[in-house]
C-alpha cells in the first residue's frame, strides 16, 4: 500500500466518506445506533421474529384435507393442553425428569466442584479441568448411543450390578434420567467451580479458627456465596432436559417427554399449530424458573 | 413523519401476504395424463426412502442411476427421506419430479393433487409387473393409475427362539399374551402401526365387523386403541430406527415383536431369532413411484418409472433395501440366488395376507356409506394417547 498524499498536504479533499465520517464524530449517538444497527436487526429479526412467527401458529389450524396450516385463528390447541389428560401427565413427567437430573447432577458437581478448586493442586486441577471437559468433544448421539449398549441387558451396567443382586434399569424413565445426568453433568460443574474459586481460601481458615465445624462452614460460609452458581449449574440441566426428544428415544423404552409430542405433531401428525402450542409449555415454565431465581443473582453466573 | 401510517398499512399488508403465503399452499387439481413421450429434459430430482436411487456415492459397487443417467440423459438428484409424513411435506414443496411413496402417503398424495394420472402405456415395464401389485387402493384412484410399483414387504413376527416357547404362530403374543414376555415386546413406532392391532381384533373378535385394518370407525378405532393400551404394559420400547430393533433383539432386551425382513437378515448368526408371518397375516409395504403434477421434467420423469421396473434395477434397488422385487424377470439379476424366495417375490398366496399400509381417511375404504371413519389426524392423535 502506498501512503495517501493528500493526507500530508493542507488542502484535505471533502469526499463523501470524509463527509459522513465528520458527521458521525460529532453526533455520538447515531454513532452508536448505526454500530448497534446490525446486531439488533439480527436480534429481532431472524431469532426472536422467527420464534414468534413460529409461536403465533399455536393459534391456527390445520385444513383437514390438504394438511396445510391455515390462519384461522382460535384457542382449540391451547384449551386442549389443559383439558386432555396426555399433555398433563407429560408435562408432570417431564418436568419430574428435569428436576430429578438436575439435583443428581448439583449433588454429583458439588464434591467434584470442590475438589478441583480448593483441594487439588494446579497440575492435577488442570487435568480434572480437561476430564470434565472431554465429554463434550463428543458428539451428543454417541453419547447416547454409548450408553444405550451400557444399559442394554448385556451391557457393562448388568455385569457390574449382577453380583449384587441387582439389575440394570434397562430403557426406561431411569435409564433416560441416568442418560440426561451424564450428558449436563460438565454444564453444571462449570459455574459451581467457578462460583467456589471466587470464595477465598482464608474466609474457610476463618471459619474454622473461628470454632465451625467442616458442615457449619459449608452451610453457612460456602452454600451461601455459590448458591447463585449452583443455580445457574440447575437452569442448564434443567433446561436443556425440559427440551430434550432424542436421549427418551434412544435409552427411554417407550416412555415420551413434551419434545416428542412436539416432534411428532411437526413430524408425524403434520400437526404445525399444536406442536407450537405444545412448545409453550417449557417456554412457560422456563419464564417461570428464570423469573423466581433472577434475583439470586444467578443470571450473572451463566 | 407523515408517511409514517400509510407505511404501517403497507407493513400490515405485506404481513398479511406473507401470512396467507405459508398457509394457502400450492397443488392444482391432479394434472391431466401424458398421451405420448418427448424429448429428455436434462435433469430429474427423485424424493425417496434411503437406498431407492443409489449413483454409488454410498457404496461404490452399489450403482443404478449413473446407467440411467448414461442411457437418458437425465441427470438425477436424490433426495432421501426418513417418513412418511416427512415426504410429504418435503413433495408439497413442488421441487420434485416424482416420489417413492408409501401406501399410507399416496393417497394423500393424490387428494392433495400433488402427483399426476400415469399412462402406463408409456412405460414398457410396466407390462411384466406381478398383477397383484396393479390397480390397488393404494396407486389407484377412480381407475386411474397415479403410480408404478418398487418394492414390497410385509411386518413380520419376530421373536427370540431361546426364550419364547412355544414358537408363536399368532399376534396374540405380543396383544393378549404379552404380558408373559413383560418389558421385552416391541412394536413399530408409528400411528400406522394402529392397524396390526385392527388386523389382530379383526381376526380375533369378528363381531366388531372389521373388514379393513385401514378403515375403522370411531368405536372400532377405541377397541384397538385400548389393545394397544393393554399392550404398551408390557413393550420394552418402541422402534422406528431398524438399526435399533436389531440391537434390542441381539441384547436381549426385546424378545418378541413386529420386524422386517431385512432386520431379520441384519441379525447377527449368533443371536437365536426367527420370523414368521402369523396366521392372521400381517400388515407391510408396497411403495410406488409417482410423478409430480407440476414436474418439468415429465419425459425424464417417466424414463425413470420404467428404468426401475426393469428387472435389472429393479433387482438391484430392492436387493439393497431387503424387499421383493416388482416383476419375476428381475429375480435372475439378484446377486443373492435364493433372493426371490427369501422375500417371497411373486408368491400371491404370501402377498394375499399382507395388508398394505393405506392411508385411513373419513371415507371408508371397506366401502361403508353409513358411517364416518377415522383419519390419520385421529390415528396420530390416538398412537400419542397409547404411549401416554
Amino acid at each position: 500500500m502506498t501512503k495517501n498524499p493528500s493526507v500530508a498536504g493542507a488542502a484535505i479533499a471533502v469526499t463523501p466518506a470524509r463527509r459522513v465520517s465528520s458527521y458521525l464524530y460529532n453526533h455520538a449517538k447515531a454513532r452508536l445506533q448505526l454500530l448497534l444497527a446490525a446486531p439488533v436487526l439480527w436480534l429481532a429479526l431472524v431469532y426472536i421474529a422467527a420464534l414468534l412467527m413460529l409461536l403465533v401458529t399455536a393459534f391456527w389450524t390445520v385444513d383437514e384435507f390438504t394438511g396445510n396450516t391455515k390462519v384461522a385463528w382460535n384457542l382449540d390447541n391451547i384449551v386442549s393442553l389443559f383439558t386432555d389428560s396426555l399433555y398433563s401427565s407429560v408435562t408432570l413427567r417431564t418436568i419430574g425428569i428435569a428436576l430429578g437430573v438436575t439435583l443428581v447432577d448439583i449433588a454429583l458437581a458439588l464434591p467434584i466442584a470442590f475438589f478441583m478448586s480448593k483441594v487439588a493442586g494446579p497440575k492435577l486441577r488442570n487435568i480434572l479441568a480437561i476430564s470434565v471437559l472431554l465429554p463434550l468433544w463428543a458428539s451428543y448421539l454417541v453419547k447416547a448411543y454409548a450408553w444405550r449398549s451400557v444399559l442394554s441387558n448385556k451391557g457393562v451396567l448388568q455385569w457390574l450390578l449382577e453380583p449384587l443382586g441387582l439389575n440394570t434399569p434397562g430403557y426406561s424413565l431411569w435409564g433416560a434420567a441416568i442418560t440426561l445426568g451424564y450428558m449436563w453433568l460438565p454444564y453444571v460443574i462449570l459455574p459451581i467451580y467457578g462460583g467456589l474459586e471466587k470464595v477465598p481460601g482464608n474466609m474457610l481458615e476463618a471459619s474454622s479458627d473461628l470454632g465451625a465445624k467442616t458442615f457449619t462452614t459449608v452451610r453457612r460460609v460456602i452454600f451461601p456465596m455459590i448458591l447463585p452458581s449452583i443455580i445457574a449449574g440447575s437452569i442448564f440441566a434443567f433446561s436443556l432436559t425440559l427440551g430434550d426428544y432424542i436421549t427418551i428415544n434412544i435409552v427411554g423404552g417407550p416412555n415420551q417427554m413434551l419434545g416428542n409430542l412436539i416432534y411428532t405433531n411437526v413430524g408425524t401428525a403434520n400437526n404445525l399449530p399444536m406442536a407450537a402450542a405444545l412448545a409453550l409449555i417449557p417456554i412457560a415454565i422456563m419464564f417461570a424458573y428464570l423469573g423466581s431465581v433472577r434475583r439470586t443473582g444467578a443470571l450473572n453466573n451463566l | 413523519m407523515k408517511l409514517s401510517k400509510a407505511k404501517g398499512l403497507v407493513v400490515a399488508v405485506a404481513v398479511s401476504l406473507a401470512l396467507a403465503g405459508c398457509s394457502s399452499g400450492s397443488g392444482n387439481n391432479g394434472g391431466t395424463m401424458l398421451d405420448k413421450l418427448g424429448a429428455n429434459e436434462k435433469t430429474l430430482t427423485l424424493l425417496g426412502w434411503p437406498g431407492y436411487a443409489e449413483d454409488g456415492s454410498t457404496d461404490k459397487t452399489v450403482d443404478w442411476v449413473t446407467p440411467f443417467e448414461k442411457e437418458t440423459g437425465c441427470q438425477v438428484t436424490f433426495k432421501p427421506y426418513g417418513t412418511s409424513d416427512e415426504a410429504l411435506s418435503l413433495f408439497k414443496t413442488g421441487q420434485y419430479d416424482a416420489i417413492a411413496a408409501s401406501g399410507d402417503a399416496t393417497l394423500r398424495l393424490v387428494a392433495g393433487g400433488y402427483v399426476q394420472p400415469l399412462n402406463t402405456a408409456l412405460i414398457p415395464s410396466y407390462a411384466n409387473v406381478y398383477s397383484f401389485l396393479k390397480n390397488r387402493a393404494w396407486n389407484t384412484v377412480d381407475k386411474k393409475s397415479y403410480g408404478v410399483p418398487h418394492g414390497y414387504g410385509a411386518n413380520l413376527l419376530m421373536y427370540n427362539t431361546d426364550v419364547v416357547k412355544p414358537a408363536p404362530t399368532s399376534w396374540s403374543v405380543v396383544f393378549d399374551g404379552a404380558s408373559a414376555y413383560k418389558g421385552k415386546v416391541t412394536a413399530y413406532d408409528s400411528p400406522i402401526y394402529i392397524a396390526d392391532a385392527a388386523l389382530y381384533l379383526m381376526k380375533h373378535k369378528p363381531e366388531l365387523g372389521i373388514t379393513n385394518p385401514y378403515s375403522l370407525d370411531k368405536d372400532q378405532l377405541a377397541e384397538a386403541v385400548d389393545l394397544l393400551k393393554a399392550q404398551r404394559a408390557n413393550v420394552g420400547e418402541y422402534w422406528s430406527d431398524y438399526l435399533k430393533s436389531i440391537q434390542s433383539f441381539e441384547t436381549g432386551n426385546t424378545v418378541v415383536g413386529t420386524t422386517w425382513q431385512v432386520i431379520k437378515n441384519s441379525m447377527s448368526t449368533k443371536s437365536h431369532t426367527e420370523a414368521i408371518l402369523p396366521t392372521e397375516g400381517a400388515t407391510g409395504w408396497s411403495d410406488s413411484w409417482m410423478i409430480s403434477s407440476s414436474t418439468k421434467h415429465v419425459n425424464c420423469a417417466y424414463k425413470w418409472l420404467d428404468y426401475i421396473d426393469s428387472p435389472k434395477a429393479n433387482a438391484a434397488a430392492t436387493e439393497y433395501f431387503g424387499e421383493a422385487p416388482v416383476t419375476q424377470d428381475a429375480c435372475q439379476y439378484a446377486s443373492d440366488k435364493a433372493f426371490c424366495d427369501t422375500y417371497h417375490a411373486g408368491d400371491e398366496a404370501y402377498a394375499a395376507q399382507i395388508w398394505y399400509w393405506t392411508t385411513p381417511i373419513s371415507t371408508c375404504l371397506d366401502g361403508r356409506k353409513d358411517v364416518k371413519c377415522t383419519d390419520y389426524a385421529a390415528w396420530t392423535k390416538a398412537w400419542q394417547d397409547i404411549k401416554g
